[in-house]
């Protein structure tokens, strides 16, 4: 079995300002063998997408790729090739398919005519001729009664539906490379489980090779036969699925596996990277973390009393669908939960869910069409705004984006001193200013942050930030809206340290919201299932992983990817 | 300064330095855009040469009336005289002497006792120049220092009036985009009442109201001018109003005016110092357009516009110096503020990440 393609000391580097030279890719090399998966793993930064997007040259503009770098296909060099041998290339032997469907398709053109316009360009089919060719592309990607769907438009799809159009696109030619740049990211879990089991099934049929792009390498080991582990810039482990899953070498890889919570342990705390990782980057501190990891947290005995209580909450929204008529949407049918002070509920589901609108409707952030949320026995949404503000320090939320929650002309010291001013906490500014850089150590941020903005920071001091901003309030309840789901699995295990230990310390009570049931399951003592809008599934966290009781939660929890088990094709 | 305690510990902070804000990443950026550098530095000397104007250090004497009318530039050199014919030269005997008429004049007696009379109070007209470094206008006027003072009143009006134009259209916009509901369609409706009258009538109808000076055609210009920047904040306003840091600071208790003004309009700022460079540019244009109109600055004072209008007549005669003055000058000007702006733009974009 011959090498389709093989990538060289690929060295990538990006001009930023005039003299500002990064380097993204750092002289890597790997093989991708005919008819096999390979998977590029790693996390934002590593390098990855850049590696992958240089097979068929689609990079920014101000990139620079090496003269010494070789990228071989058919006894090409990819990276030297004329840009219309490329332009061949592209759409018909390698394809690229994207992580966000709704902003890869063009909106403005139908289903049917974007993917009959690679057939045009590549194949030169006649226009009904690469029609009959779209209809049975898209029964073999799954689309159901395909012939009306021609005429549809990529917003009439859900998102599921939009990235079978894409890999339809990407199959049109039967390329003999299949790029996907994490093609299942944007997408909720039993979908990506759905076009994972796809993209397995047509590499099979067509004998292509597919490169798999992803963060997540649990994932990853379902569908990679080979896999490569990338950080910043440079190859950590290169080694087929089985090794890199049974006995990975390299501390990196370790790390990986070790830091994403899994279903069926609850350490005390989570490994991260640095654990393993000493400071000169070598050194394996692998048995030492990993009688870190196999400390376990008992599980702790129920409360009785709520602090928060929800009953009966509703929240409708009304669509004007035509002059006259209305469609109401019920985002939260009837919620009703208890949160006992000191401890973790968890609310799983998938997009439509209804589980952020239910964190939103706790803060008072969207106004509920019925119901009460009773803050030790006082209902806080008959309050006026004015007799809110005792309470809104008292209940807080961390949203899910870091990047866009902090406002950008605000230095961290004004972010963490404007909730102590608007809520009178503090006597002076000075006084608040010396507890906002005592907060700012306590959630692990320098000491010289202060005085510096949020783009200087990274995706997880961000969100350190954004948690201490909370703190400053001393708040009792906080609201977690997949507040870790933005960040590298790796950081991630760094911030759920953090929550951790932040309850242990002031007694807070957190409604951890998430799509990622593994995340969910680590950090709650109960858990809430909701689907469009309902609540489905109550109950203890292991309970509900051990034997879930409601359809849908038995499809979530199927869904979650296990690592190294084969999709059956 | 108090040392806080938080889990315990003493801790006495420190005020590190201070870390590169905003505004000065954005002087960073452009200061290496050389257009931009060099744009600055034409505007700068323009703010300059405006502020000695109106201190009366250059161009105080602009009024006097130096040199002879339409006195040409001094590269172009003096006029040649030309030497007009008698067109009865030919019929009249060269050397024919003058006929003495003294006899039968009755104010013959007069002449010299007028003369000498005349000779007495004779004024010492000073010497005009037959050429000045830019010509002179029709009442021999320097149209150089023509020029500076009328830069003084054209941007003076073009600075004020984008102003006023950028505080009534910031506020309104902010408040149409931040309160939206009945009020954000009742300023969309005062929106398009204001857009769908062509905007020279709009002026026109100021003007006429408001009658002449430099502070109507400021005001005529500022709430004609408004709706631009009035509906580019407005969008700003609803993009940035469900933006999760406004949310968050709503969570955290901060009021609706805190949150429009401290939170919001830093970020959209950078929208609104772009749009008002240009209208800047724009003004200074509808200035000169309303002072040929002969709506703008009054009789006595000059601007790019009324030396543009006066060039009309003088264009015909060949005098293209006045005109050419006016359009260098705001050429220069106008071209150096718009690439100011392009690279303001550049420098203030807010993708920071």
């Amino acid at each position: 079995m011959g090498n389709l393609v093989s990538v060289r000391d690929l060295r990538v580097s990006f001009r930023l300002g005039k003299s500002h030279v990064v380097d993204a890719v750092r002289g890597i090399s790997f093989d991708i063998p005919e008819n096999s998966a390979v998977a590029l793993v790693g996390e934002s930064g590593s390098g990855k997408s850049v590696s992958a997007m240089s097979i068929v040259r689609l990079l920014p503009e101000n990139a620079i790729v090496s003269a010494d770098s070789r990228i071989e296909f058919g006894g090409r060099n990819l990276l030297t090739e004329p840009i219309e041998v490329l332009r061949d290339i592209r759409g018909k032997d390698i394809t690229v398919v994207f992580q966000e469907p709704m902003s890869s398709l063009n909106p403005v053109f139908t289903v049917g005519d974007q993917i009959a316009e690679v057939l045009q360009l590549h194949r030169g089919l006649s226009r009904r001729q690469s029609m009959e060719r779209v209809v049975e592309l898209l029964n073999e990607v799954g689309i159901p009664d395909p012939r009306p769907r021609l005429a549809s438009y990529p917003h009439e799809l859900s998102g599921g539906q939009q990235q079978r159009v894409m890999i339809a696109m990407a199959i049109a030619c039967e390329p003999k490379l299949l790029i996907a740049d994490e093609p299942t990211t944007a997408l909720d879990v039993t979908v990506q489980r759905q076009i994972l089991e796809l993209i397995a099934n047509l590499r099979a049929k067509f004998k292509m090779s597919v490169l798999f792009i992803s963060h997540d390498l649990a994932l990853v080991g379902e569908i990679a036969d080979q896999v490569v582990v990338m950080r910043e810039g440079v190859v950590r482990e290169n080694d087929s699925v089985v090794r890199i899953f049974s006995q990975p070498k390299d501390p990196y890889t370790l790390a990986l596996l070790a830091c994403r919570p899994r279903l069926d342990a609850k350490p005390r705390r989570l490994p991260v990277i640095d654990d393993f990782l000493s400071a000169d980057g070598t050194t394996s501190l692998a048995p030492v973390v990993l009688a870190i990891a196999a400390e376990i947290r008992q599980a702790r005995p129920p409360e009785p009393v709520p602090i928060v209580e929800a009953r009966g909450l509703r929240k409708e929204y009304r669509l004007k669908t035509g002059l006259f008529a209305r469609k109401q949407i019920d985002a939260v049918k009837d919620a009703s939960f208890g949160l006992a002070r000191g401890r973790t509920l968890g609310v799983v589901g998938e997009s439509g869910s209804g589980k952020t609108t239910v964190g939103m409707l706790l803060m008072r952030l969207v106004q509920p069409t019925a119901g009460q949320v009773l803050f030790e026995g006082k209902d806080l949404l008959a309050l006026s705004d004015a007799a809110l503000m005792a309470y809104r320090r008292r209940i807080q939320i961390i949203f899910q984006n870091p990047y866009a929650s902090l406002n950008p002309r605000f230095t961290v010291g004004q972010i963490l001193t404007e909730p102590m001013r608007v809520h009178g906490i503090g006597d002076s500014d000075d006084e608040r200013f010396a507890m906002a850089v005592a907060l700012a150590r306590r959630v692990g941020l320098p000491p010289d942050c202060i005085h510096k903005y949020p783009h200087e920071f990274s995706g997880g001091q961000r969100q350190r930030i954004a948690i201490a901003r909370v703190l400053s309030m001393r708040p009792e309840v906080i609201i977690c809206d997949e507040s870790v789901s933005a960040l590298d699995v790796s950081v991630q295990a760094t911030v759920l340290n953090l929550l951790l230990d932040l309850q242990d310390e002031f007694a807070i009570s957190y409604l951890f919201i998430s799509h990622d049931l593994a995340v969910v399951k680590y950090m709650a003592d109960d858990i809430l299932v909701m689907s469009q809008g309902a609540i489905v599934e109550r109950g203890p966290s292991e309970a509900i992983y051990e034997a879930p009781q409601h359809e849908y939660t038995k499809k979530l929890l199927a869904a979650i990817p296990r690592g190294f088990q084969r999709v059956p094709a | 300064m108090t040392a806080a305690t938080i889990g315990g510990k003493a801790i006495v902070p420190a005020r590190p330095e201070r870390s590169a804000g905003v505004w000065a990443t954005a002087w960073r950026r452009l200061r290496n855009d050389r257009v931009g550098m060099v744009s600055l530095a034409i505007v700068i000397a323009f703010v300059l040469l405006i502020l000695a104007s109106a201190l009366g250090l250059v161009a105080k004497d602009w009024q006097k009336e130096i040199g002879v009318p339409n006195a040409p530039p001094t590269f172009v050199g003096a006029r040649v005289e030309e030497v007009t014919k008698d067109p009865l030269a030919s019929l009249v005997a060269k050397d024919a002497k003058p006929v003495d008429l003294s006899d039968i004049d009755p104010l013959a007696p007069k002449y010299k006792e007028w003369s000498e009379r005349a000779a007495k109070i004779q004024i010492a007209d000073p010497p005009r120049a037959q050429t000045l470094p830019f010509g002179a206008d029709r009442l021999g006027r320097d149209v150089l220092s023509k020029a500076v003072k009328g830069a003084e009143i054209s941007i003076f009006v073009g600075l004020f009036a984008a102003v006023v134009a950028t505080l009534i259209g910031t506020v309104l916009g902010a408040l149409a985009g931040y309160v939206g509901g009945k009020l954000g369609d009742f300023l969309e409706w005062v929106y398009n009442v204001f857009t769908s009258i062509p905007d020279i009538l709009l002026i026109f109808a100021f003007a006429a109201v408001l009658g002449r000076g430099i502070g109507t055609v400021v005001m005529i210009l500022g709430l004609a001018g408004w709706t631009g920047m009035y509906r580019q904040v407005r969008a700003e306003y609803i993009k940035h109003r469900t933006r999760e840091y406004v949310r968050a600071a709503e969570a955290i208790g901060v009021s609706h005016a805190q949150r429009m003004f401290v939170h919001v309009l830093p970020n959209v700022s950078h929208v609104i110092l772009v749009r008002m460079s240009l209208l800047v540019v724009g003004f200074i244009k509808a200035e000169v357009i309303l002072s040929f109109l002969g709506l703008g600055v009054p009789v006595d004072q000059v601007s790019w516009g009324t030396m543009l209008s006066e060039a009309q007549a003088e264009l015909v005669l060949g005098n293209w110096w006045q005109l050419a003055a006016a359009t260098l000058f705001m050429a220069v000007f106008v071209t150096a503020f718009s690439l100011l702006t392009d690279a303001l733009r550049d420098a203030l974009d807010p993708k920071l990440r």
